[in-house]
Formats: structure tokens, C-alpha cells, sequence
């Protein structure tokens, strides 16, 4: 421990360990849990009416996920910031180890193998982002944010990632990225016109990046402007997720009765269609009861945010409920066939380690957020 | 930073907090919107959608109906048809397996060419006919040996074989996969192996013998492989097909006659056909499993014309058998009296032709009785002349000669005979010469033995009974069983008796044409009438050197004509009978005849009294509800 941490640490402890126990937000690991219950009702019967091969797993890692959500909820947040730009080049390093030697999944190097776990570090990635931003911009006072030179560093931070994802390559994570970095910048008090300034300039060179864009990119694009012209192609998942939808109706087909699913018609079910899988089973009813869920998630962010001292954890939990947002809205809005197919998964309802492991790591930093809400950090954000 | 720049900085914070929340909460709300949209607008069409995805429907073919003679045996059956099947996702190694099978079931050459190429083409689910109507034998051996030969399965399907084989393949026709023409709407027809009538009663009756298909409506999944059976409506069997054929009669016919003869019996009462037999044939079983190429064009090539049913479809003058047809129409007509007697000097002269009897010493003095015994062409030369040829067609077509039958046989030639009209349409006259001439049967007449028998049993019966094939559909007998279902013909009953009197006489009295066709006793008198019809012309100077048709080739020599019906005091049985190039209808066609007559005679004798057959038959008719006319 360094001299400068002894003296922060001294100068304001914090609260200490058993009160730390105390003020983790247990409304809101329920909350977890009941989404992840979701999840596993799902995917037990994606397993055709068994806890092999999905639902077992998934319960099982939910609880190691939950273990390493509660470690971190009760890490010091100071220490959390401190380590955030170290954080990053690791989560930077670990996206260049894939493009170097990633395996290659589904036509695009994503995972990185990790002993028995694969880590898809772009998805660790985007928290690392929003630790490193929210360290940047915690010292920044509205002069400050005022001069554009300050805002060249966390812009490059920013882009540097987006870039390396982008190139794997993975349009989806790339944009979610962008849209999560642009979430920080805008809650720090970034103003309009800046935005409005990249965003036009992003417009200009957009017909250009999609020439650059893989075929499977473009098709997928096309393909949601018109999704019945390649009804067994590439448009077959999304009329497939609507048919499944839509034929749950308002109570939906029962537990385990889901035709369209348990007949494979439904792909990759288990995985980034899970949503259509239990909304088929359980109606309109049961996805609106799941939405409101997530949406719970997402308040629960916010008002974190809101409540929260430093303008540290301010922006992570702002960043992080942006991040879990994304992750929600991208993948129904998927598979009701309402954006282009991205390949996002449903935390802590999907199917996949990675997935649940970055979640975990996320929600486990919010709630930190919400222990050392009252947490003093430093001289004013020094 | 100063705790009032931090006040600002939280500030401007929550604001953009609570904007980007509400635009949060506002996109939340869009997928709600979106799901409610899906879920519950537009719910129904998803969920019609989603049955069309998983629900498929097939079709089940119903068993085909069986044909059975009079006598209640099977004639047309559906035998099962075992084959090998291979499932190739079953199969670990799907040339190891076919190499494990051909060492039980010796596999043709190409045909694991043939095999590998069905499994490329179909999903890996879907199995693939390996082999065809195996033995039981075969079968067993497969089946003991089913664990060391994953992925095959032994299934059953039906094939039609006919047990009488060439024997009834005439009448009963054959089956074929349906051609375009055949498509009637009717979707049993788009099955795999479905067979349709493709001749005969199997053709004549085909709506009835198909019956209606069922559906099984299966669960399927995305890639079509059956998961469960949802739905099953079972099909409508087809119906069960009585002909009046008797089997082993016509079995022992045909056994009895040669390449190139025709033999039709009929019951004289009611028109039905108990024998129809002409040779050669052929065997309709090989139709069901598929006909080879060279075997077909043997058969459409030969000149002997297996497939053709000559009964129906061979055309005849029928020479001196015609000559109770002008008799009838020369008493109806009264341009002779039954005892008007005409000289018969052996030739006949008109203007400057002469035309000539077959005995060329002449009768002599002749009735109508005498001439149709002793077959003497002078007096129907002279009979014919004086009542014109349309008297004469209009009397044959009263006999059933030259008119369409009702026979349930499709393409039966309705044969022709020719009227004053038809001539002059040709735009050629009529001469008196033509009308002589056809007097005796010959000229330009074509009638079918089919047909002839029909005059036969018209004669006996004096009832314009139609030849006809169907006693009962499904059970129920159809109209047309009793004599009375058919209308009297019309002519005096006098004149048909001097008629079949004389026809008696020929067979039974000295100095007949055919006494050689005398029943044995105690079968009763058969009373006929034979014909003999050149098929080339004798020129004077052949007739002036000697001429002997014995000395001819085969295919020069008339042919033999002899029609009939037994017993002459109770006609039942009609009978043709056409030798082709059987030289004399006395010395060819008139022996067959009796040993047919005879064969008919003590096969289906009534049991005990004559009439008991009929009055139970007549009984059971009566229960039954009327039957709508005609046949279907």
C-alpha cells in the first residue's frame, strides 16, 4: 500500500466491512435473482424439459456470478478508481491478445480462452470504459470540460477499443461501445453541440464504413429493411422470432409448450433468443412481467446514479445502467424484429458464461456504487 | 473544485441524468409497445403462422378394392409388398451397412449407385427404398440380422396381383402409375406408388375400387422430421368389385384354346359374361411391379397382340352366323313366309354376276328352316335382295351388331355394320350386288365376338340384354341380374322360334352344319349356327384348278365362325366362338364350341332344382333397396 493510500484511506475510512454487509442493496440482488430465475425457467426449457444441457449451468454460474458480485460490491470504490486506467490497458491488451490469437467464433475473433472459461473481452471492455471515463471526468470541473483539449484524451480512449472490436470483427459490441462512451461524455456535461458536431461527422462517413463492412454485416442491415425478401436466408431468424412471439399471445403456450421453439424453428434459442422462447411460453403476460424486470434494473441504475456523492460513482453507475440498457433494449428489440440482428445476448437470462461473468462484474460495481454512496473521495474530485 | 462549482456539476448532472432515464424508460416502452403489438394485434396471424410451420399434412392411401369372381374368388388382390429400407442418419457408415446387407440380399449392379444417390438427394431422416417385394425368406434373414445393420428397416407397403395372372388380364385389366390424363383432382392421385386402372374392370370401375384417401397430420420440426401424429382421419377404403366371370371356367377356356381364337359366354337371360377368353395374353402382376421396357415393346410389337382383348376388340364378318339375322328381318319384314320355299341350283345370278353357293351342287328346294340348317347362301342371296341392306342393319343393330355395348370394358369397338347412307357418305353407290352379297354375312361387316355372343343370347332370350361384366359393387348387386330387368327385343315370338328352331336343327338333325357340336346327353340341346368367312379371295380360275384352303398358308384361310345357346328348351348360356384361320366354322369353331358348352354346363350346373340359383338370387334382390339403372 502506498503512502497515498494509507493517508486516503485514513483521512476518510469509509464505512467498515460489516457496515459495507449491511448497505448492499439486497432489493436489488433479489431483483438479480429473480431475473435469473427467469433466465433459468427459460432455458429449462430450451433443454427440451430439462435442466441439462442450459439451465443447470446457468443456475450454477448465476451463484458464482453472485459471489464475486457481493466481493465487489463491498470493494473500497476509491480503490476501484484508482485502478481504473490499469484496467483499461488490460481490457485494451486483452482485445489486441484476441485479434492476435482469439478463436475464431461465428466468423469473427471474439473469445479469448481463459483455462476452462472463455472470455469474450469485448464485453469487459466496455466496463473497463466506463471506469476509465468516470476517472477522467471525475476530476473535471465544467471549465474543464469546456476545453476541447481535455476531451481529446477520453475521446481517443474511447475510439481506440471501438476500433479493435470493430475489426474483430463485431458491429454490434463496436456501436453498444461508441453508445456507452457517449453516455459518459453527455453525463459529464459534455455539451450539445460537440456531439451534434462528431454525430454529423460520424454521418459523413458512414456510406464509406459500410463498404467497409464484412458481407454478413451488410446482409444483416439489408435484411432489416426487408426481412421477408430472404425468408429462409438471412431473414429466417427474424420472422421465425416474430412467428414464436407472436404466436404466444396474450397467456402464451404454457411452460414447456412453446412449438416453436422445442421444434427448432426458434434459432439459437438458447443464447440471443431466449427472450422469444419465454415470451412464446408465457404470453404477452409473462415478456411484459420480464421487461418491467429489467426496467427495475435499470431505475435502480439511475437512481444509484442520482444518490451517489462522487461524481465518480456517478458516472459508473450512469455508465453501467447505459451499458445494461443496451444490452436489454438491442436484444428485444432484435427479436421482435425491430433493429438489425446483433448477436447481444440477455444477461443473466442468455446462455453464456462470458455474458453472465461481465454482467456479474458489472452489477457488482454498482452496487459498490451504492455502498460508498456517501464515500468522500479526495479534495473535490482531485 | 469549490463545493459551489460540485453543486453546479451535480446539477447539470442529474438533469442529464434524468434525460437520458426518461429516454431510457421511453425506449423500454417501445418494446412494450412492440411486444403488445406482436403478442396481442397481431397474435392470431403469428399464431396461424406458427401451426403452418409445424403441422404437416399427409396423405394415407386407402387399400384399394378387390375384385372377385362369381363365385366369390379373388381375382384382383392387394398383396403386401415387403421392402428394405435404409435411414441414413441411422446408418454409422451407410457403404459399410449396404456392403453388410448385399451379403444377405445379393444387390443388383448400379443399384448402390442408385441407393447412394436417393440418400444425397433426400434429408438423412428420410429412408430410401433399398429393395422391392422381398420373400419371406429374404425378410427373415434381414430381420435376424437387424443388429449389425443399423439404419435398415423393413417395411410393408400393398401391390396389386392378379392370381388367374394372363388368364382374366383382359377383363380385368392391370394398374399403372397415373399419368397426366389420369390427374381427375383428385390429390390420392399425387401419392407415391399410388396405381390407377389402367385396362379393363380395374380402369371401368377405378372411382369405385380407389376409394377416398385419408390424412394423418404429423408434428413436424424445423427441418421436416416427424415428431408426433396429431391428427388421424382414416381414408375410405375402396369398394369390392363382383364380376360375373366365373374363374375356373375361364381358366379352363383359355387353357383350351390356341393363339388367335376368341371365346365369349354369356348368360343368355341377363347379359352377363361368364367366359371371355382370347389368346394370347399376358400377365398383369408385371405391370405391378413395374414393367421393363423390352418386355413392353415385345407385347405392342407382336403381331399375335397379347394385350389386345380380341373378344372386344377383334373385328369379324360374321359369314354364315349372320343369316338368323336376315331371317328375322325377312319374317318381320314378310318378304318370305316361314314356309315360302326358294330353289337353291347352287349359284344365284344378278344381272350379269353370279353368286355362288358354298355347295356348289345347290339344296334344292328350301324354307327358311331348311336354308338356315344346311347354311344354303342361295336362299339369303334372294331374301336379302328383296328386303335391301337397311332392312338387314336395322335388324342387326336390334341384335346388338354394330352398336355400341355396355360392356364394362373401356375401348371395346362397337364393330360396324353398313347401311345404304354410310355408302353414299363414301360417295360411292350402293349396288344391289352389295346387298346380295352381305345377305351371307359377308361384305363389309366388322363385328366383334363380344358381339356376336350378344346376338347369341338376344336370340335365345328374345331380350335386348346388354353383355355385361359387374354383379355387384361393395356388396350391393347392381340392376341387371334378372331377365326382366331387360326389355323385350319386340319380334313375334313365332318368328324367333322358327329361328332358334332352325338353329336347333343344325346341330341336332341330320344333314345340319354342325352336328358335330351335339351336347352329350343329359346336358340338354345346344342350338347354334356356323360361319366361315374368307379373308381372301378364291379368284374362278383357283376355284377351276382345284382349289383346297388346306393347301394354303395358315394366315390365308378363313376364319371360323360358331355361335350358340344351351340348352335350346331353357336357354341359359350364349356362346361365340372365332377361330382365326380356322379354316370351317363346322370343323374348327363348332368342336370348341360343344367342349366348351359342356365345360360350362357341369361347372355351373344349378345344385339341386334348375331355377333355385335364381329364385334365391331374385330373394335377395328383393331386400336390397332398387339400384339406380345402368352400371356405373
Amino acid at each position: 500500500m502506498t503512502v497515498f493510500e494509507r493517508r486516503l484511506l485514513t483521512r476518510n475510512r469509509g464505512p467498515g466491512l460489516l457496515e459495507k454487509f449491511w448497505l448492499i442493496p439486497w432489493g436489488f440482488v433479489l431483483l438479480l435473482c429473480a431475473i435469473a430465475a427467469v433466465g433459468y425457467v427459460a432455458l429449462y426449457s430450451a433443454g427440451g424439459g430439462s435442466p441439462e444441457p442450459y439451465a443447470g449451468r446457468h443456475a450454477l454460474r448465476f451463484g458464482f456470478g453472485l459471489v464475486l458480485m457481493l466481493g465487489l460490491a463491498m470493494t473500497d470504490l476509491r480503490l476501484v478508481a484508482r485502478l481504473s486506467w490499469a484496467g483499461y490497458a488490460l481490457g485494451v491488451g486483452l482485445l489486441v491478445l484476441v485479434a492476435l490469437h482469439g478463436q475464431v467464433g461465428k466468423g469473427a475473433q471474439r473469445w479469448i480462452e481463459l483455462g476452462p472459461f472463455q472470455l469474450q473481452p469485448s464485453e469487459l471492455m466496455k466496463i473497463l470504459l466506463v471506469l476509465a471515463l468516470a476517472a477522467w471526468f471525475h476530476r473535471a470541473g465544467e471549465e474543464r470540460i469546456g476545453q476541447p483539449l481535455f476531451l481529446v484524451p477520453p475521446l481517443l480512449a474511447v475510439l481506440l477499443p471501438v476500433g479493435l472490436i470493430l475489426k474483430q470483427p463485431n458491429l454490434g459490441t463496436g456501436l453498444i461501445t461508441l453508445m456507452v462512451g457517449g453516455a459518459v461524455f453527455w453525463a459529464a456535461g459534455v455539451r450539445w453541440w460537440k456531439f451534434a458536431l462528431v454525430g454529423g461527422a460520424a454521418l459523413a462517413i458512414a456510406p464509406l464504413a459500410y463498404e467497409r463492412l464484412r458481407d454478413y454485416q451488410k446482409a444483416r442491415i439489408l435484411v432489416f429493411l426487408d426481412p421477408e425478401s430472404d425468408p429462409l436466408g438471412s431473414g429466417y431468424n427474424i420472422i421465425q422470432s416474430k412467428i414464436a412471439l407472436g404466436s404466444g399471445g396474450l397467456w402464451g403456450k404454457g411452460f414447456l409448450q412453446g412449438t416453436q421453439g422445442h421444434l427448432n424453428f426458434l434459432p439459437e434459442k438458447q443464447t440471443d433468443f431466449i427472450f422469444t422462447m419465454w415470451a412464446e411460453e408465457f404470453g404477452l403476460v409473462g415478456s411484459l412481467a420480464v421487461l418491467a424486470l429489467l426496467a427495475l434494473v435499470v431505475i435502480f441504475a439511475l437512481l444509484t446514479a442520482l444518490r451517489c456523492r462522487s461524481q465518480y460513482g456517478r458516472l459508473v453507475a450512469l455508465g453501467l445502467g447505459v451499458n445494461y440498457f443496451l444490452y436489454v433494449f438491442v436484444n428485444i428489440a432484435m427479436v421482435t424484429g425491430s433493429i438489425p440482428v446483433g448477436g447481444v445476448p440477455l444477461p443473466l437470462i442468455s446462455h453464456g458464461g462470458s455474458a453472465m461473468l461481465t454482467s456479474m462484474v458489472g452489477f457488482g460495481l454498482l452496487a459498490s456504487v451504492h455502498v460508498h454512496r456517501d464515500t468522500e473521495f479526495g479534495a473535490g474530485g482531485d | 473544485m469549490s463545493r459551489r462549482e460540485e453543486e453546479r456539476r451535480r446539477a447539470l448532472f442529474t438533469r442529464r441524468a434524468l434525460l437520458l432515464g426518461a429516454g431510457q424508460l421511453g425506449l423500454l416502452g417501445f418494446l412494450g409497445y412492440r411486444l403488445q403489438k406482436l403478442q396481442l394485434e397481431e397474435g392470431e396471424r403469428y399464431a396461424t403462422l406458427a401451426e403452418e410451420n409445424r403441422i404437416s399434412t399427409r396423405l394415407l392411401a386407402p387399400p384399394r378394392g378387390r375384385i372377385l369372381d362369381r363365385a366369390g374368388r379373388v381375382v384382383a388382390a392387394n398383396a403386401l409388398n415387403w421392402r428394405v429400407l435404409l435411414t441414413a442418419e441411422q446408418a454409422e457408415d451407410v457403404g459399410a451397412t449396404l456392403a453388410t446387407l448385399s451379403r444377405l440380399l445379393p444387390l443388383a449392379e448400379g443399384e448402390v449407385a442408385r441407393i447412394e444417390r436417393d440418400i444425397r438427394r433426400r434429408r438423412r431422416f428420410v429412408p430410401v427404398v433399398v429393395q422391392e417385394f422381398l420373400s419371406w425368406e429374404e425378410m427373415a434373414r434381414i430381420e435376424a440380422n437387424a443388429p449389425d445393420l443399423p439404419g435398415i428397416s423393413v417395411d410393408v407397403g400393398t401391390t396389386r396381383t392378379y392370381p388367374l395372372a394372363e388368364h382374366l388380364a383382359h377383363v380385368v385389366g392391370y394398374v399403372a402409375p397415373p399419368a397426366e390424363a389420369d390427374m381427375d383432382g383428385d390429390p390420392l392421385l399425387s401419392l407415391p406408388g399410388i396405381r390407377v386402372g389402367r385396362a379393363g374392370i380395374e380402369r371401368h370401375h377405378e372411382r369405385v375400387l380407389r376409394g377416398r384417401a385419408g390424412t394423418v397430420q404429423m408434428e413436424v420440426n424445423a427441418v421436416g422430421r416427424v415428431i408426433r401424429e396429431l391428427d388421424r382421419r382414416e381414408g375410405v377404403a375402396g369398394r369390392e368389385v363382383r364380376i360375373s366371370v366365373d374363374a375356373g371356367l375361364q381358366k379352363a377356356v383359355r387353357d383350351r384354346i390356341e393363339e388367335g381364337t376368341s371365346v365369349v359366354v354369356m348368360d343368355a337371360r341377363n347379359g352377363e359374361v361368364l367366359a371371355m377368353a382370347s389368346q394370347p395374353g399376358f400377365d398383369p402382376n408385371l405391370f405391378s411391379s413395374g414393367i421393363s421396357a423390352a418386355q413392353w415393346r415385345e407385347w405392342t410389337r407382336s403381331r399375335a397382340t397379347p394385350l389386345i382383348n380380341k373378344t372386344t376388340n377383334g373385328l369379324y364378318a360374321p359369314g354364315s352366323t349372320f343369316k338368323m339375322v336376315v331371317g328375322l328381318a325377312a319374317l318381320e319384314a314378310r318378304v318370305v313366309t316361314p314356309t315360302d320355299r326358294l330353289t337353291c341350283p347352287g349359284h344365284y345370278d344378278l344381272g350379269d354376276s353370279r353368286f355362288h353357293c358354298w355347295n356348289r351342287r345347290g339344296h334344292g328346294a328350301l324354307d327358311l328352316r331348311g336354308a338356315l340348317k344346311q347354311s344354303c347362301d342361295v336362299y339369303f342371296y334372294e331374301v336379302a335382295r328383296r328386303l335391301g341392306i337397311d332392312r338387314i342393319a336395322a335388324m342387326a343393330k336390334r341384335l346388338g351388331l354394330g352398336v355400341e355395348l355396355e360392356i364394362e370394358l373401356p375401348g371395346t369397338r362397337p364393330g360396324f355394320v353398313p347401311t345404304r347412307e354410310w355408302r353414299t357418305r363414301q360417295g360411292k353407290p350402293w349396288n344391289l350386288g352389295d346387298t346380295v352379297v352381305h345377305g351371307i354375312g359377308q361384305g363389309f361387316y366388322q363385328l366383334t365376338p363380344l358381339s356376336l355372343a350378344t346376338m347369341a343370347a338376344r336370340l335365345a332370350s328374345g331380350r335386348a340384354v346388354q353383355p355385361h361384366l359387374t354383379q355387384a359393387i361393395g356388396g350391393r348387386p347392381v340392376m341387371g341380374a334378372r331377365a326382366e330387368d331387360w326389355p323385350s327385343l319386340g319380334l313375334a315370338e313365332r318368328d324367333l322360334k322358327l329361328v332358334r328352331e332352325a338353329m336347333w336343327a343344325v346341330v341336332n338333325e341330320a344333314g345340319g352344319t354342325a352336328r358335330v357340336a351335339q351336347l352329350p346327353p343329359g346336358l340338354g340341346a345346344l342350338a347354334g349356327k356356323t360361319g366361315t368367312t374368307q379373308v381372301r379371295r378364291v379368284s374362278r380360275e383357283q376355284r377351276e384348278r382345284g382349289f383346297r384352303v388346306e393347301s394354303q398358308p395358315r394366315e390365308w384361310r378363313p376364319h371360323a365362325l360358331f355361335v350358340a345357346f344351351a340348352p335350346y328348351d331353357d336357354p341359359r348360356y350364349a356362346i361365340s366362338v372365332v377361330v382365326e384361320h380356322g379354316t370351317s366354322g363346322s370343323g374348327a369353331a363348332a368342336p370348341l364350341a360343344r367342349e366348351v358348352m359342356v365345360e360350362v354346363m357341369t361347372r355351373l350346373r344349378p345344385p339341386a332344382a334348375p331355377q333355385a340359383g335364381g329364385a334365391a338370387e331374385a330373394g335377395r334382390l328383393a331386400e336390397a333397396p332398387p339400384p339406380a339403372r345402368g352400371r356405373p
